[in-house]
C-alpha cells in the first residue's frame, strides 16, 4: 500500500482532519 | 515605562511567533516548493540546491525550531499556564489551556522530529557525515517522511495554538 504521506495533497488533507479531531478532543477534555 | 512583566510576556510571544514563522515557513518551503521541484531540475543544476540552498535552509529551519520551543516554554511559564498546558488542562476545565497544551505537545513532537530524525539523516544525505549510497538513500527516505509528518502535524498544531486565545478563550 502506498504511504499517504508520499502525496502532498493527502498529507494536508489528513492535517485538516486531525485539526477537526483536535477541536473535538479539546472540547471533550475541557468540558 | 513599557518594560513591565506584561511587556516581557508580549516580547516573548513576538519572538515565539517570529521563530515559528521561520521554522514552519521553511518546513513548508521544503515540502511545497523544494522537494516537488527537484525532479524538474536538470542533474547538472541539482548541486545548487543540495550544496548551497538546502544546507542554508536547514540551518535556519533547525535553529528556528529550537528558538520556537524555547521562547514558547518561557512564554507559557511567564503566562502561568505551563503546567496546566502540559497536562492538557485536564481537571482544570479551561479550554484555552487544553488547546495550547495540545498545540505544545504537537509542536514538541515536531521539534523532536527536526533535531533527532530529520537533521541526523539530512547530514548523511548532504555528505556532512560519511554514508554509503544505500545509507544515503535510506536516510533521504526517513528524513522525507519525518518532514511530511511535520507538515501534516503543522495543520492541527497551528489550529490548537491559534484557537487557544482566539476561540476557546472566548467560548469558555
Amino acid at each position: 500500500m502506498k504511504n499517504p504521506l508520499d502525496s502532498l495533497g493527502q498529507t494536508v488533507l489528513i492535517g485538516f482532519i486531525l485539526a477537526a479531531v483536535a477541536h473535538l478532543l479539546i472540547s471533550a477534555l475541557s468540558a | 515605562m513599557f518594560v513591565t512583566h506584561m511587556w516581557w510576556e508580549f516580547a516573548f510571544r513576538w519572538l515565539h511567533i517570529m521563530s515559528g514563522v521561520m521554522w514552519i515557513g521553511l518546513l513548508w518551503y521544503f515540502n511545497f516548493v523544494q522537494t516537488p521541484s527537484m525532479p524538474k531540475i536538470p542533474d547538472e543544476q541539482k548541486p545548487a540546491i543540495s550544496k548551497v540552498i538546502a544546507p542554508a535552509a536547514l540551518f535556519w529551519f533547525r535553529w528556528g525550531a529550537m528558538s520556537t520551543i524555547i521562547t514558547g516554554l518561557i512564554l507559557a511559564a511567564m503566562s502561568g499556564y505551563l503546567l496546566s498546558a502540559i497536562k492538557l488542562g485536564i481537571g482544570d476545565h479551561v479550554g484555552k489551556n487544553t488547546a495550547i497544551g495540545l498545540g505544545m505537545w504537537l509542536g514538541t513532537i515536531m521539534w523532536f522530529n527536526v533535531w533527532f530524525i530529520i537533521w541526523p539523516n539530512q547530514k548523511k544525505v548532504l555528505g556532512i557525515v560519511n554514508a554509503t549510497p544505500d545509507e544515503k538513500k535510506k536516510a533521504a527516505r526517513t528524513a522525507g517522511l519525518a518532514s511530511r509528518t511535520n507538515t501534516m502535524l503543522s495543520v492541527p498544531m497551528l489550529y490548537c495554538m491559534a484557537s487557544a486565545s482566539h476561540y476557546f478563550a472566548l467560548t469558555g
